[in-house]
């Protein structure tokens, strides 16, 4: 398990400079791609690879490059998605402040195979000192000849720019980001058309995570049936975890999808057990919008086996037993966490970051956090926790796009769970937990 | 913003726009609003007032309206003013974890203020915020465009001090940072 395809080398001194990134092995599968293959070529090792948008949808990303629509002349775009903001999750922030050239070389290959000439990273506007990184990286690819006009003395051309949001958790949605991206509130689209039939200007976009597009220079590299071969089952190649909360080592971690969910909590390795010698008690395994597991849940599946971190174990059982690999950021709690006061300021950040086009989102979020607030200081009543439920139910599948399901799931699964911790708070009319 | 404060960027500065502009295509200008809007209000006191949205539609010959929806609309804009130090604490999910609740009494206490609100002599403002997506360092503040992880009293206590003593201003022009 000890694969390193996003973060090798990252260790190296200077591993952010052109030179350092070129001696490793970079801007390899560049020269290839552009010298030796065709864009159909490079769409297809994506596809043979199994790569799965790394964001938090599990999409193939081969499939998704392949509906873009290739009937007009209208220029093509490729949108990076570097809005990273969902509680948990800081994999993109490491990646891009380690390894910015890895994502400029993503870029490349993935306009390449898209047939776009200008591209853009949309970063969220908290990390000006992360664009700082990437603008020089960009500076220096396009000084070496790797990004501009007729790129290493080919026909393929691209301009790459960064671009700032503005503090809106909704821009990691991709018809938002594109609104973003065009100076506009960030509100999601109605889908279809999909992006990639009209996206950004309404011409033809493609928006893929950062992870998702770091990944295509070893793809290319090294081939598509490869990177099949690391990993586990249609979980192929490796994932960035993002891990924090009540552990001793909080961070991003590599690992090969597959990795048992104890392991990789336990192990000196990775996160070192839980800290204070205190115990497990939940894990929110993929971000903060996907379910909420218990101890037993989260270390085995509810048939017994060890629960494993990739796409099809973290989801089995479905929702009432399994979760989801999300953006993989993990959130550990122990055994001192309320879960009331843990879903109440979710539920806090759903409300708030909900962009309030659609009623069910906009009043849904807002009465989850007032029902959930009252539990939690005592004055609750029983019948709060089954409308709890009902409005989440109500939110999901009921909005233009998945923040509802986001701000739902939490609610549905902790209920689900931790039934018993609701109810406790409405019996003794107080929180008989002391933390936070 | 000081009332007397030309609202005009400096040569420098419209260049830096003009450069922003640039990298969308023609016709298309409205794209550079979210960036622009960061250097207006770094450059205007920290915040975007009615005539400094003004301003920035005109340079990107856009509507006045255009500005404001998107000006409302992110959490970053602040349309009142704020203090000289803009002190943003991260108390979602992990950094909740962490003991965000602890720092934020900490520094209302410190300060004298509450969540949202400004001192008196106009340096400091507590601003919080949802998730700035650091949570392995948590708790996590951000002041002007510098994080500040695994944040504990005693580094709150420092910050405010350095900013005090030396009179900084956390809002700086992101572009020239």
């Amino acid at each position: 398990m000890e694969k390193k395809i996003l973060l090798a080398n990252i260790e190296t001194p200077d591993f952010g400079k052109f030179e350092t990134f070129r001696k490793q092995g970079g801007y390899a599968a560049v020269e290839k791609a552009l010298k030796t293959m065709s864009p159909e070529n490079v769409v297809d090792e994506v596809k043979k690879s199994g790569l799965r948008g790394r964001g938090g949808a599990g999409f193939p990303t081969g499939l998704k490059w392949s509906f873009i629509d290739k009937s007009t002349n209208n220029p093509r775009y490729l949108l990076c998605n570097a809005d990273e903001g969902e509680p948990g999750t800081f994999k993109d922030h490491y990646l891009i402040l380690k390894n910015p050239h890895l994502l400029i070389e993503g870029m490349i290959l993935s306009s390449f195979a898209l047939g776009a000439n200008t591209a853009y990273i949309f970063l969220r506007g908290e990390w000006f000192y992360l664009m700082k990184i990437l603008d020089q990286a960009i500076e220096e690819a396009y000084a070496k000849g790797y990004l501009g006009k007729n790129i290493l003395g080919t026909d393929f051309s691209l301009d790459l720019y960064c671009h700032p949001g503005g503090g809106a958790y909704i821009c990691g949605e991709e018809t938002a980001l594109i609104e973003a991206l065009e100076g506009k509130r960030g509100n999601p689209r109605m889908k279809p058309p999909f992006p990639a039939i009209k996206g950004l200007y309404q011409n033809p976009t493609c928006v893929n995570n950062v992870e998702t597009i770091a990944a295509v220079p070893w793809i290319i590299n090294n081939g598509g049936c490869e990177y099949a071969n690391v990993g586990i089952g249609k979980s192929t190649g490796t994932k960035l975890i993002s891990a924090c909360g009540h552990i001793n080592k909080p961070g991003v971690y590599e690992i090969e999808m597959g990795l048992p969910v104890e392991e990789f909590i336990y192990s000196e390795k990775y996160l070192g057990g839980i800290k204070n010698g205190k115990k497990l008690k939940a894990v929110i395994a993929g971000g903060s919008s996907v379910p909420i597991l218990p101890t037993e849940l989260i270390l085995k599946t509810a048939k017994g086996e060890p629960r494993l971190l990739s796409y099809e174990s973290l989801a089995d059982g479905g929702f009432e037993t399994g979760t989801m690999m999300g953006s993989g950021g993990f959130i550990v709690m122990d055994e001192t966490t309320c879960m009331v006061k843990s879903l109440l300021n979710y539920s806090r950040f759903y409300h708030h970051e909900s962009c309030g086009q659609c009623s069910p989102c906009r009043e849904g979020t807002g009465w989850m956090e007032k029902i959930l607030h009252r539990i939690e200081h005592g004055q609750g009543n029983m019948h709060d926790i089954d409308l709890l439920v009902d409005i989440a139910k109500h939110v999901e599948g009921n909005t233009i796009c998945p923040l509802g399901e986001a701000a739902a799931w939490p609610v549905r699964s902790s209920i689900l769970h931790f039934r018993k911790e609701f109810e406790a708070h409405v019996i003794n009319k107080k929180c008989t937990f002391n933390n936070g | 913003m000081n009332v007397e404060q030309k609202i005009i960027f400096s040569e420098q500065t419209l260049a830096i726009v003009s450069k922003i502009v640039s990298h969308y295509p023609e016709g298309k200008q409205k794209s550079a609003l979210l960036p622009v809007l960061h250097i207006a209000q770094a450059e205007f006191g920290g915040w975007l007032s009615v005539p400094v949205m003004d301003y920035v539609a005109s340079i990107l010959n856009i509507l006045p309206i255009e500005v404001y929806e998107v000006a409302t609309f992110y959490s970053m804009y602040n349309t009142k003013p704020v203090g000289n130090c803009v002190i943003e604490i991260c108390r979602t999910g992990p950094c909740w974890l962490c003991g965000a609740e602890e720092i934020i009494s900490h520094l209302e206490s410190k300060l004298k203020i509450k969540a949202g609100e400004t001192t008196a002599d106009g340096k400091f403002t507590i601003k919080l915020v949802e998730c700035l997506a650091d949570c392995g360092n948590a708790p996590v503040i951000q002041v002007g465009w510098d994080y500040h992880g695994n944040m504990t009293k005693e580094k709150a206590d420092e910050l405010i001090i350095d900013f005090d003593k030396n009179n900084k201003v956390s809002h700086k022009n992101p572009y020239e940072i």
